[in-house]
């Protein structure tokens, strides 16, 4: 029971059409690395900075041999201090550097929250479009093996909320290479939210630098039943949830929102013209969150097509506890979706195949890692 | 006769010029037509005048919420400031910014923002990519006493002192926070040493003085550009004025009784013009003229702020993303 659970899981996801014809197959992880070499290798005012860069664990390898390769004043360790550096990388940024900050865990940002909506968010608009940030800020979703609380946050709508900042959730190797590169082009300060349980899951990756535009969400798994837009990791559970229930003949239309500021609504209310249902999967909580907007944007924007309130599936209104005894229910996966698609639906399968999808959804105990051979202590 | 003295005349008319730009603004701020906050840096006039006098037009300057006297002896464009104080589109932020965010990227005056201490790491990375592109520009930021109360200047000042940075930060110590003094805010010790203690380069003097200011911001600024070393220079001076606003406030009561008399007594200008009547043998004549020449580029400056058509309101949402 349980190997077929963890099969159902993608290795590769990346279905999208304009990656075909690319054979090319590297982790998430190695197109984050591949992203950075090229754009140093392209642009030398590009630099990346963060508290373990050039240590021996490289940032889970995305930064390895970068500093052998361009030099230790390009690729530099940094001070324990969040707010100061992101300071000094905005003042260098509006001096010619492109830097490429990154903080091991989303929730060390938190201390340069100041800079950030203070200073990097306001710089082009307050001075009425003289000066311009283009500074980039990696930021890791640490989930799993007891990280707790303050480890393993989903923070994007936090940084969602401020005018001026771009905020991108790659999902597929591909993107989290090419959009790393439009990040370090873009003129403006971009925050990249990169979960961990997506390091390890192979993708379709160009070899050239190949950018991706940071404002289009995409259609990645067509069907015709319930239009379900999912946020970063959300994805990968979404794809599982909807390979299963295709075979039982429920579709599931996922979209893959890719951004959150922009947000991209073209092709999720393109989907409602024809599925008229709705789910949201945010890898962060409800409340005030990017699922909120999401769900707003539809109603706004397509309550006509809408034959039911949009279903939001996300983390409970709480922080997660430590143990993974106590967090065992705290992350929705593929089985909780398919349980709220056929929810929506109206219980289209007879009682006996529903059991037996969400059994062939239910992930084995201790859930605190993506799959058997991810172990900490990351 | 040491090197800035030469360049007496021309400081004694930027801090004159400064003060008479804050005079005209204080005047006619009760118009109700100035309306964005203004803090006034009447008394201080002396650092931004003497640190100035080193300064380059491709080395950059940051400041804070008191940034009239930066960025004017930086050689801001004083048309600009005026009509960004009175919201119009010939402002230097075309009416985005007001008197707290000032601007004039050909002087090298990249900004001033009022967040405590939040240009501080700004100027610091300026300074950081003058070095990774071996450019031979410097970065001064100046700041208040209350920034040694906040996080980022010691993350800022680490950062500069481990990767010795061409950066001057100018301390004006004018021992007040808003209405709060130094004394509740901080232990009884200088704050020089904190900076010396981060390693950097210091020094101290007196900010009412714009010769010893710029004999120490001379150097200060000298070994920044020539050896790579960050700098800190703690000014003291004194603000007369309300912390924010036209007016004077002495009858509040915060400051001690004869306070703000004695320093009133060490006016930066005042000693100055007595210096070059001295020993440059300026005549009431050569005071005149300056006083002449400055009164007519301030009455240009309104007039120019007064004729600078309004923003369109429909503009408000441009520029929130770069293209």
């Amino acid at each position: 029971m349980d190997r077929r659970a963890s099969s159902a899981a993608p290795k590769s996801a990346n279905t999208a059409k304009k990656n075909r014809g690319v054979k090319r197959q590297l982790t998430y992880g190695e197109a984050i690395r591949e992203g950075l070499y090229q754009a140093m290798e392209t642009d030398p005012g590009v630099v990346v900075i963060g508290e373990g860069v050039p240590d021996p664990k490289a940032i889970f390898e995305t930064t390895r041999g970068l500093r052998e390769k361009f030099g230790a004043d390009r690729v530099l360790d940094m001070p324990l201090a969040e707010n100061g550096m992101t300071g000094v990388c905005i003042g260098a940024a509006m001096c010619g550097v492109r830097p490429v900050m990154v903080h091991q865990r989303i929730d060390f940002a938190l201390l340069a929250m100041d800079q950030l909506i203070n200073n990097a968010a306001k710089w082009h608009y307050l001075f009425n479009g003289q000066g311009r940030v283009p500074l980039v800020v990696r930021v890791l979703v640490g989930r799993g093996w007891g990280q707790g609380p303050q480890h393993a946050q989903s923070l994007q709508a936090l940084f969602a909320h401020i005018p001026g900042i771009k905020v991108v959730l790659p999902t597929m190797a591909g993107d989290a290479k090419g959009m790393l590169l439009e990040a370090i082009q873009d003129d403006n300060p971009v925050v990249i939210v990169e979960h961990r349980w997506l390091y390890n899951i192979r993708g379709l990756v160009p070899q050239k630098p190949k950018r991706e535009r940071l404002d289009r969400a995409r259609l990645i798994q067509p069907g015709k039943h319930v239009t379900v837009a999912a946020f970063s990791y959300m994805v990968v559970e979404a794809l599982a949830a909807a390979k299963v229930l295709a075979e039982y003949g429920v579709e599931l239309e996922v979209i893959d929102m890719r951004s959150a500021r922009p947000l991209d609504m073209e092709p999720v209310l393109d989907s409602l013209v024809k599925t008229g249902l709705l789910m949201v999967l945010d890898i962060g909580w409800a409340t005030c969150g990017v699922s909120a907007e999401v769900s707003t944007r539809a109603v706004e924007e397509g309550f006509e097509h809408l034959r039911k309130p949009p279903k939001r599936v996300t983390l409970p209104d709480h922080p997660v506890p430590t143990s993974h005894h106590l967090s065992v229910d705290y992350y929705p996966d593929a089985e909780t979706i398919a349980r709220e698609a056929l929810v929506l639906l109206d219980k289209p399968l007879p009682d006996d195949e529903s059991e037996e999808v969400f059994l062939r959804l239910h992930r084995a105990l201790p859930r605190d890692v993506p799959n058997p051979d991810f172990t900490g202590p990351f | 006769m040491t090197q800035p003295m030469q360049s007496l005349p021309e400081m004694y008319h930027t801090m004159l010029r400064i003060r008479r730009v804050e005079e005209a603004l204080a005047e006619r701020y009760p118009d109700q037509e100035m309306r964005c906050p203004m803090h006034l840096c009447t008394g201080q006039e002396a650092v931004a005048a003497g640190v100035s006098i080193h300064l380059r037009q491709e080395d950059v300057v940051f400041s804070n919420h008191r940034a009239h006297g930066h960025y004017l002896a930086k050689g801001g464009s004083l048309d600009a400031m005026v009509a960004e104080i009175y919201g119009k589109s010939g402002g230097c932020c075309g009416g985005r910014g007001g008197s707290m965010h000032l601007v004039d990227l050909e002087a090298g005056f990249l900004g001033s923002a009022p967040i405590v201490a939040g240009t501080v790491p700004l100027a610091v990375g300026a300074a950081w990519a003058s070095k990774l592109h071996d450019r031979d520009q410097v970065a001064v930021v100046y700041f208040g006493d209350g920034c040694f109360e906040e996080g980022v200047l010691h993350e800022t000042m680490n950062f500069a002192s481990l990767k010795q940075l061409p950066v001057v930060f100018v301390c004006e110590n004018n021992g007040y926070s808003v209405y709060t003094p130094l004394a509740e805010r901080q232990p009884d010790r200088p704050i020089l040493e904190i900076a010396r203690a981060h390693k950097l380069s210091v020094d101290e003097g007196d900010g009412n003085d714009v010769q010893d200011v710029a004999i120490r911001a001379g150097k200060a600024i000298q070994a920044a550009r020539e050896q790579f070393k960050p700098q800190f220079l703690e000014l003291h001076t004194y603000r007369w004025l309300e912390h924010v606003g036209p007016y004077e406030d002495d009858h509040l009561g915060y400051r001690p009784a004869g306070e703000l008399k004695k320093w009133r007594k060490r006016c930066p200008i005042q000693r100055t013009a007595q210096v070059l009547t001295e020993e440059y043998g300026w005549s009431q004549a050569d005071f005149d003229k300056r006083e002449k020449w400055v009164a007519k580029e301030i009455e240009a400056a309104f007039q120019f702020s007064k004729e600078s058509p309004p923003p369109d309101s429909i503009t408000a949402s441009q520029f929130v993303y770069a293209e």
